[in-house]
């Protein structure tokens, strides 16, 4: 019966949000699609980071990779073979290198807007993996990561554009970006990719996978000891997490019209992990409704007081992590209120130094 | 220049920038190994040093004015790391990555606050004229080379903190005590130490010894609002590469990560640097998980 209730609680979501474009203007319409696409990068850190207990630092990276890639089909594919993309003439590059060359063809860059990620992750993951580097590292790699890969970007204007980045597109597989009807289309794609990924993760979630990932986060060891080889499973819930990524990269690409290091960074993934902490880490509905209540505070806020901000963010940042770890998802789960609860009464009895030795989350004085 | 001279004066500007990044490191390895918890706020500690050394210099005798400037930024930023102990780290220590979380939302408002304070161009701190000028070779197989004294004076005062650290670990019963509660914490406490204390004498050294860093820091390149960040992210390089809390390993890892982004930077632009620094310490937990240095024990999981 309740499930049947959550259900229609989701249908009722995703109906309101394929039903936008008839009831917002088209700015706050293109505003919605791009925070829905953010939404698919906080659907994957769900299960990356609320299932796995894997933090990742650096999914900029991924949702960069899906963007430059389907950048970079954009700005060739209306160009005479031979013809140079207009910011590498500028900087004076001669001839298109093989790695540009092979995103002219649109089903290699699109099915590229994910695969990029992934393997990258891939990659990635089974290097820090396998040798059995603890979360904390992990993160830390990560966020060293997406440095790494902005400055990167910056640094080689000639290949990616630079500060710059990647923009001034006009037709995407022949149809005009520019029309509205084409916007209307790219905003239902992303909320068809976003209710795709959303029963793709509550199904995986659901599954044996999922249970094993909730374990792995609780205590790796317990599960090592009982037979499972934990490496492919944290690999390959981080790869999902960077195929959607990428696949949130893409859609905001198409609908902001441009992907650059500025939206990409250490701040901006960080950004990221502050969606689905809002939203609930281990909820998807609750991602999805934190990255947009995320994004569209920050829209008000940043606009009327860019100096208020951050102060805003931090705060938030700080106030969910101690006190409301399951986020605004966890508000709908008695236990959740109840830490709440308690947690508020210790802060209130004595903001001094009281330990918080009844704290649900995993000790690490018996770890040791 | 020759090619020697050339080389010889990057070795020596990346012993500089590793003993930067050994100041920033050293605190947030020690209270690594002692809580299992990053402070993403580290960074910001360093830029409240910086912003000392900016203030201190404003109304003291530029000669020795970055002399009184070291002891009061270390106190500043130790009080500064007090209090984030007190209100945040210590509340969540059970929860290492919400620790992580929790103090970059910290980092964030430090940064707004000093954007507030003083506006988001960088501030010049001028080196006292004894540390102005450079040692010059003019002949011989180093002709060319130019080796500034503020980076003698760095190099210098890091070797001197790094040593009086060691002795603290080594020589005093305080240092045992941290010693004790790093090997093992449940044991240490049974013992009858006072681990809350330790957990926040070191934490609050550590953040110090950041604030340290920034005035240092100050010499070499103007304090903005954001200085912390660039040298935060080699920072937790060096603690991965160093190993838990260990005072030679995080020295060892500075070395490594000051040399390769400085000799490297010799053939390659800056940012390619960054990304070899990347594979390499990528690379190299393939050999030491670890970290140099690894504590050997037999408990079953370690960070």
């Amino acid at each position: 019966m309740q499930l049947r209730a959550e259900r229609t609680f989701y249908l009722i979501g995703f109906v309101l949000l394929a039903v936008a474009p008839w009831l917002v203007s088209p700015y706050n319409l293109s505003l919605l699609g791009r925070f829905l696409a953010y939404a698919i990068v906080a659907l994957g850190l769900v299960l990356v980071w609320g299932e796995a207990g894997i933090l990742s630092l650096g999914q900029g990276l991924f949702f960069g990779l899906g963007g430059y890639v389907l950048a970079m089909y954009l700005k060739l594919v209306n160009l005479a073979p031979g013809d140079l993309p207009d910011f590498m003439q500028w900087s004076g590059i001669s001839h298109l290198p093989a790695w540009w060359a092979i995103f002219r063809n649109p089903v290699i860059a699109t099915l590229g807007v994910a695969a990029v990620p992934a393997a990258v992750a891939a990659a990635f993951a089974w290097l820090v993996f396998h040798r059995r580097v603890g979360t904390v590292y992990f993160a830390l790699i990560t966020q060293a990561m997406v440095l790494a890969f902005v400055t990167l970007l910056s640094s080689e204007q000639g290949y990616t554009g630079g500060f710059n980045g990647l923009t001034d597109f006009h037709t995407l597989y022949g149809l005009s970006l520019d029309s509205q009807s084409v916007q209307n289309g790219l905003y239902w794609a992303t909320v068809a990719a976003l209710a795709a990924s959303f029963i793709g993760l509550k199904w995986l979630t659901g599954s044996h996978f999922g249970k094993l990932l909730r374990a792995l986060s609780d205590s790796e060891n317990r599960v090592r000891f009982l037979g499972y080889d934990s490496m492919p499973y944290k690999t390959i819930a981080f790869v999902i997490g960077a195929a959607l990524a990428g696949i949130g990269g893409a859609f905001f690409t198409l609908q902001a019209g441009v992907i650059s290091p500025a939206g990409i960074g250490v701040v901006s993934s960080i950004e990221m992990v502050v969606w689905v902490a809002v939203g609930g880490r281990r909820s998807l509905a609750g991602a999805i409704v934190g990255t947009l209540v995320v994004n569209f505070a920050q829209e008000m806020v940043s606009n009327a007081f860019p100096n208020v901000w951050p102060f805003a963010i931090g705060l938030m940042f700080i106030l969910v992590v101690t006190l409301l770890p399951s986020g605004l998802g966890g508000l709908f789960r008695p236990e959740a209120l109840a830490a709440l609860r308690a947690r508020l009464r210790r802060l209130s009895g004595a903001a001094g130094l009281i330990p918080m030795a009844d704290d649900p989350g995993r000790d690490m004085r018996g770890v040791k | 220049m020759s090619e020697l001279a050339l080389f010889v004066g990057q070795l020596f500007n990346g012993a500089s920038v590793a003993s930067i990044f050994l100041l920033a490191a050293l605190g947030l390895a020690l209270s690594f190994g002692l809580m299992r918890v990053i402070n993403m706020a580290h960074g910001e500690m360093l830029m409240m040093g910086g912003y000392v050394a900016y203030l201190t210099l404003k109304f003291t005798p530029p000669a020795y004015g970055i002399l009184i400037a070291i002891p009061i930024a270390f106190v500043v930023s130790g009080i500064a790391g007090a209090i984030l102990e007190v209100l945040l780290v210590h509340r969540l220590a059970s929860r290492p990555l919400d620790t992580l979380l929790a103090t970059w939302g910290v980092s964030l408002c430090l940064q707004q606050g000093a954007r507030s304070i003083f506006g988001p161009i960088g501030d010049e701190v001028t080196a006292p004229k004894w540390l102005g000028g450079a040692f010059q070779v003019t002949h011989g197989a180093l002709n060319g080379l130019s080796l500034p004294y503020a980076r003698m004076f760095i190099i210098g005062f890091t070797v001197v903190v790094v040593a009086a650290l060691g002795l603290l670990l080594v020589r005093t019963r305080i240092g045992l005590y941290v010693r004790a509660v790093t090997q093992d914490r449940d044991t240490a406490e049974a013992m009858g130490i006072n681990i809350r204390k330790i957990d926040l004498l070191i934490f609050s050294l550590g953040t110090g010894l950041a604030g340290v860093a920034g005035v240092v820091l100050a010499m070499l390149e103007p304090v903005t609002p954001s200085v912390g960040q660039a040298y935060i992210v080699p920072a937790f390089l060096v603690v991965i590469l160093g190993g838990l809390g260990s005072l030679i390993g995080t020295t060892i890892a500075s070395v490594m990560v000051g040399l390769i982004s400085a000799l490297t930077q010799i053939v390659w632009t800056v940012s390619l640097s960054k990304v070899f620094l990347l594979l390499f310490v990528v690379a190299f937990i393939q050999l030491r998980p670890r970290g140099v240095i690894s504590v050997r024990s037999r408990a079953l999981e370690e960070t």
